[in-house]
């Protein structure tokens, strides 16, 4: 990420985009994410500028107007968003405590992108002894999977 | 109009009318693990179609038209302006019709994108990368469903030989370029028409289906000469904002 001039003021908006929650997977911040490219400070306003996950993403819009909102509560009140495309958003820059907590919440974490394909964990029982059920999930982000072992089936978060 | 943004609609149509046309199995899916999977290929669909549609809208809007944004482009421009392929509003049919028509587009997409994603243009190659990834998905997803159903049961063949033939004479305006394309970005047509032709034969080889040889192609969706189909899509989708012009959510 591309940090503006001002260093302080910069880590101060990154703290408050932490509060900035994915609608569809609350246990994950907009930082966990890795959606936001780069905050551009200048003297009259703050420019944010984010990356979509997925085209369809209906959290997109949800999540641009979250962090209009939370920045005017800490007073910001000058906020432009600007999505850009390029380089194209990838599950790799889901930070390692993103990968974490989509674990704890019951999701398996994407694998590295470039890493040989691996079995996926269950996120229940740690099986590797686990099983594709749809290339789809319940959102654009999602496979579903079932464990042979403990016959849970879960999220996966598939590698993008 | 400038063929750019002839060209950029085009995109935006195509991949709208099929995304609008997949959404109607939203709740009527074989199962519920693929009417999932289709709803989310349509999402996908639909937002690559809302950033061509952006893109078009700031380029209408540069050459002097006034208030053009991606939903006036959706909403209030009649059958004749919309310039998606005639493939994208031919009727769902059956499943084995709808994969079908998914599989063709999905693998034309991905070969015309790869092209696009090279071009100078930043936005479209923009649009084109973030897309490609999608892409492939729908190809993998598309295709399985060709070969599971072209390979299983006698009536499952029999249903993918009736979706190759109602499809397949809708398929050959791919590979025809209209004059905005010529003029815009150096595609190179005949590349795409081998790496389509060569992607779908190897799928339907693998599914036990025949390539169709030598069948009538219609052409005309790119210029706005539709199937009598376009108009009853446009009509449900424009309803509202027809009926209660500048109605929002
Ligand atoms: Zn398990």
């Amino acid at each position: 990420m591309h940090n503006g001039n001002n260093m302080p003021q910069t880590q101060e908006i990154l703290t408050i985009l932490g509060q900035v929650c994915d609608p569809e997977i609350p246990v994950l911040s907009i930082i966990d994410l890795g959606i936001i490219r780069q905050v551009k400070i200048s003297d009259n306003q703050i420019e944010i500028i984010i990356t979509p996950t997925y085209s369809g993403c209906p959290a997109m819009d949800a999540i641009s107007i979250d962090i209009k909102l939370k920045l005017i509560e800490h007073g910001y009140s000058q906020v432009k968003i600007t999505s850009i495309l390029s380089p194209a958003w990838t599950t790799d820059w889901i930070t390692e405590t993103g990968k974490r907590k989509l674990k704890a919440y019951g999701i398996a974490p994407p694998q590295y992108s470039g890493s040989p394909a691996k079995n996926v964990e269950c996120p229940q029982c740690h099986s590797q002894h686990t099983k594709l059920l749809s290339q789809f999930g319940s959102t654009a982000c999602k496979a579903l999977y079932q464990c042979n072992d403990c016959k849970e089936p879960f999220d996966y978060f598939k590698c993008h | 109009m400038n063929p750019l943004i002839q060209f950029t609609l085009f995109l935006a149509d195509s991949n709208l009318i099929l995304s609008q046309k997949n959404a109607e199995w939203c709740g009527h899916g074989p199962i519920l693990e693929q009417d999932i999977a289709i709803t989310n290929i349509t999402l996908d669909l639909l937002g690559q179609a809302r950033y061509f549609y952006q893109y078009a809208a700031e380029l209408m809007n540069q050459a002097g038209h006034t208030h053009i944004t991606e939903d006036s482009l959706a909403y209030l421009r009649t059958e004749r302006e919309f310039k998606n392929l005639l493939l994208c509003e031919q009727p769902n049919g059956d499943w084995a019709q709808t994969v079908l028509r998914q599989f063709f587009y999905s693998v034309y997409q991905q070969s015309l994108y790869q092209q696009i994603l090279q071009q100078s243009n930043s936005q479209l190659s923009a649009i084109a990368e973030k897309s490609l990834k999608e892409i492939t998905y729908h190809i993998k997803w598309s295709s399985e469903w060709v070969v599971r159903l072209g390979d299983g049961t006698p009536l499952s063949h029999h249903k993918m030989l009736q979706a190759i033939k109602a499809l397949w004479p809708y398929t050959g305006e791919f590979f025809t370029p209209t004059d905005f394309e010529k003029e815009i970005i150096p595609i190179d047509y005949e590349k795409l028409k081998m790496q389509w032709i060569d992607s779908v034969q190897n799928v339907l080889e693998e599914a036990g289906l025949p390539m169709p040889q030598n069948i009538f192609m219609h052409t005309g969706g790119k210029l706005g000469s539709h199937t009598e189909h376009l108009g009853y899509i446009l009509a449900e989708m424009q309803y509202l904002q027809r009926t209660y012009p500048n109605a929002q959510w």
